[in-house]
């Protein structure tokens, strides 16, 4: 059972990137669009994501869940040592999913638009940003339990290049995660051209700060490289991903855009598995030295095998309901 | 202000927000659900009117709601780390099934505010009921969390050592069914108020008559019958926490000494100091029959709890007073207006009764809070009864007291703003809904 519950930990992870990251990333994109088409592609982005918005922040609620209940340990120590990144993260949250709904419920179309779309905006690019920054500290190994000041036990563990860099990665990576999929949200070419110069972007910025990271491992003196590159996994994972970023390229001129969606989401799911998969089952690298284990601070039995099943029959609830939901709501294209 | 107490008050004050729009969340989709079904069943286009509107208010709540709640998953850890270190594993069963069902309850959510025309139509009104159940579901279980804390089960504590840990029994603890069933109540009661007392300002000011006179009367009904059963389901609390907390009895009823027979005091003022309460009106033995059935019980006073385990008076006094008088009104309010229905005359010639229910729109609310309060406050000094002190869950890291103001000022902010839209959205009623033009491009 606690497969399944650790299983179900990274898929609540790995899914709350790919579709809750896209709503970030559309965010980003209308941030980052000149303000002549920003109407249109607002426009096109609430067309795609309003439907299932909601449904793509519960991931997050799922794994977060999952860590509370099933490793106390990794979510106190979190908690403690990241609450400063992560408060940050939270106002993100709560500014942005709050200005989404608003500008769309306003029942008056005024001035207050322009108040609800720079929050959404803005905090659309804190949020990911903070959220990166949380995975690379927990990572970084700059996570001091023993440290006796207050810099370095809540400022240090995640103010460090390693984590900034993985933050703006992330950002960059949301950014291309919603280009990819705006650009089957729409059928006008000119439109179309827009997203896919915005992809073009996103993935020039995905590859500086990814190798921004490499240079902040290796300063840092974290064994990025060897994870990615000595590792089996790591290097095959990270073989794929290239590689699809070529055939996404290629499909992008045949202009097939459900496969577009396919491999972009493989591809962030290869990077994500060539940076975690070699120190699984560690989960935070502490500045000691020391790991903190999924399998070592698992719950008591019990309480997994409760909480693995509830997993598997909520699963047997939500997963039909929402593929529904996706079906029913996004299969005009192509 | 010292970090504790900014992290009670952070904790206090996201609950507090929390619970307003996760109770309207969980209520309205039963009041749409009724007026779509009528429409379903009369094709009386004010019926998909008023469906239309209530469901914008759903989403705005709703979204207030889920991003309260992603907050307070996290705040937990942030604000009370070995409180949750330990009780994580043990309570939080209810919490796994609960991302569950909020999670059928936003995609159902989805379906039903996209669905309009495009799904068929009674598979439509399905996810509308769907967000609902789902819903009260989702509270359900957090109350019971909430319960174990008062009611801990599930582990044996041996030696400061959690052993044993058994989550099934945990979420079935003594006081899960007492607390959902009042907690359920409550929000019925409370939004069905808020919302029937609304629409009833809107029939006083003359707009739209027809439109905010279906509303009113599908919000009522929900609102009187909540209030009339609250007071048994208050009798089942009262004798619950008699029973297993007569620390907090003692403090809501600001008993100090053990009596037998024990009166009832309404009102007076508390002193802390002298542990005395001054001016009250008593009921003689009438606090012996609450607590235990009987006018002659004997009823535990806070002088047989050991000091430092007894837990503020005068705010739980004050808060439990509050909270049966409100809900005392709005159960009269309730019997006349079904008295009223049984006379079958027109609502719209009562101006009077009209406006009670414009008095009652913040009534529920604020005896749903200062319920809250009663239930929190009176557990301390505990976090989990009896087992660990609430000062000793805190996190270390200090400056809490910031966070705390940040906090403040985004409830605040997000309060002003949801009221302004809110206001704007009913303001616009006569504009989107009149007769004629009933579809509108804004869906």
């Amino acid at each position: 059972m606690e497969y399944v519950v650790i299983t179900f930990l990274c898929l609540g992870i790995l899914l709350y990137f790919l579709l809750g990251g896209a709503d970030f990333g559309a965010g980003i994109i209308e941030l980052f669009t000149s303000t002549k088409n920003r109407s249109r592609t607002r426009k096109t982005m609430y067309q795609a994501i309003g439907p299932v918005w909601e449904a793509n922040h519960m991931w997050l609620i799922i794994a977060i869940v999952i860590l509370f209940v099933g490793f106390p340990h990794i979510y106190t120590t979190m908690s403690v040592y990241l609450h400063i990144p992560l408060l940050i993260m939270l106002i993100g949250i709560i500014a942005r999913g709050t200005a989404f709904v608003f500008r769309h419920y306003d029942a008056i179309k005024d001035d207050m638009q322009w108040l609800y779309n720079r929050i959404f905006r803005y905090s659309s690019f804190v949020t990911p940003l903070f959220l990166g920054i949380i995975a690379g500290s927990v990572i970084s190994g700059h996570i001091d339990t023993n440290a006796k000041d207050f810099q370095s036990a809540y400022i240090y563990s995640w103010l460090n290049w390693f984590s900034i860099s993985v933050g703006l990665f992330t950002v960059a990576l949301c950014g291309f995660l919603a280009a990819i999929y705006l650009i089957g949200e729409t059928e006008d070419a000119h439109d179309k051209r827009r997203f896919i110069k915005k992809a073009e972007y996103m993935n020039i910025a995905a590859v500086v700060f990814g190798a921004m990271v490499f240079i902040a491992a290796q300063l840092d003196k974290i064994p990025l490289v060897d994870w990615v590159f000595k590792n089996p996994v790591g290097l095959t994972a990270i073989i794929l991903a290239s590689l699809s970023l070529i055939l996404l390229w290629y499909f992008l001129i045949k202009g097939k855009t459900q496969i577009l969606r396919v491999l972009a989401g493989f591809q962030v799911t290869m990077i994500l598995v060539a940076i975690s998969y070699a120190h699984f089952p560690n989960f935070i690298r502490l500045k000691n030295g020391d790991a903190i284990s999924l399998f070592e601070t698992i719950g008591p039995q019990k309480t997994i095998y409760s909480l693995g099943l509830a997993l598997l029959l909520g699963s047997i609830l939500i997963l039909p309901f929402l593929g529904y939901l996706f079906y029913k709501f996004k299969k005009k294209e192509e | 202000m010292d970090d504790f107490l900014a992290a009670r008050s952070q904790m206090a004050l996201s609950l507090g927000f929390h619970i307003i729009f996760s109770c309207i969340g969980m209520v309205m989709p039963f009041f749409m659900a009724v007026s779509h079904y009528k429409w379903l069943k009369t094709n009386d286009e004010v019926y998909k009117n008023l469906t239309k509107a209530w469901s914008k208010g759903v989403a705005i709540f709703f979204a207030t709601g889920a991003v309260s709640g992603t907050m307070l998953s996290f705040e937990l850890g942030l604000l009370w780390p070995k409180f949750m270190e330990h009780a994580g594993p043990i309570f939080g069963m209810p919490f796994s099934l609960e991302g569950t069902a909020f999670f059928i309850e936003a995609i159902a959510l989805g379906f039903f505010l996209y669905g309009w025309d495009k799904l068929n139509k009674w598979f439509h009104w399905f996810t509308g009921m769907v967000v609902g159940v789902s819903g009260l579901a989702s509270g359900i279980l957090v109350v019971a969390a909430n319960a174990w804390m008062n009611s801990p089960a599930g582990f044996d504590f041996v030696n400061g050592q959690y052993l044993n840990v058994d989550p099934i029994q945990a979420m079935f603890n003594k006081a899960w069914f007492s607390q959902a069933l009042h907690m359920c109540l409550a929000a019925f009661t409370a939004t069905g108020f808020a919302v029937a007392g609304v629409h009833a300002l809107m029939i006083l000011r003359n707009q739209n008559k027809e439109f905010h006179l279906q509303a009113f009367k599908i919000a009522a009904v929900f609102a009187c019958i909540g209030a009339l059963l609250q007071p048994l389901s208050g009798d089942i609390s009262a004798k619950d926490v008699a029973k297993r907390q007569p620390a907090k009895l003692a403090a809501m009823e600001a008993l100090y000494q053990t009596e037998k027979p024990a009166p009832l005091l309404i009102g007076g003022i508390v002193n802390e100091k002298e542990r005395t309460v001054k001016g009250a009106i008593k009921i003689p033995g009438a606090l012996s029959f609450l607590a235990h059935g009987d006018f002659k019980a004997e009823v535990k006073g806070l002088d047989q709890i050991p000091k430092d385990q007894q837990p503020p008076v005068a705010i739980t006094h004050y808060a439990f007073q509050m909270m049966v008088g409100i809900g005392t009104l709005l159960a009269l309010i309730s019997l006349v207006y079904f008295i009223h229905l049984l006379r079958k005359k027109s609502l719209l010639e009562k101006r009077w009764l009209l406006k009670l229910f414009v008095l009652a729109i913040p009534l529920g609310y604020v005896a749903l809070e200062a319920g809250w309060v009663v239930t929190e406050v009176g557990r301390q000094p505990w976090i989990i009864y009896g087992i660990m002190r609430t000062k000793d869950a805190v996190t270390p890291m200090p400056g809490i007291a910031y966070s705390f103001y940040i906090f403040s000022a985004i409830y605040l902010s997000l309060s002003i703003i949801v009221a302004f839209l809110l206001y704007r959205q009913i303001k616009m009623v006569p504009v989107l809904y009149n007769n004629s033009t009933s579809e509108t491009s804004n869906h």
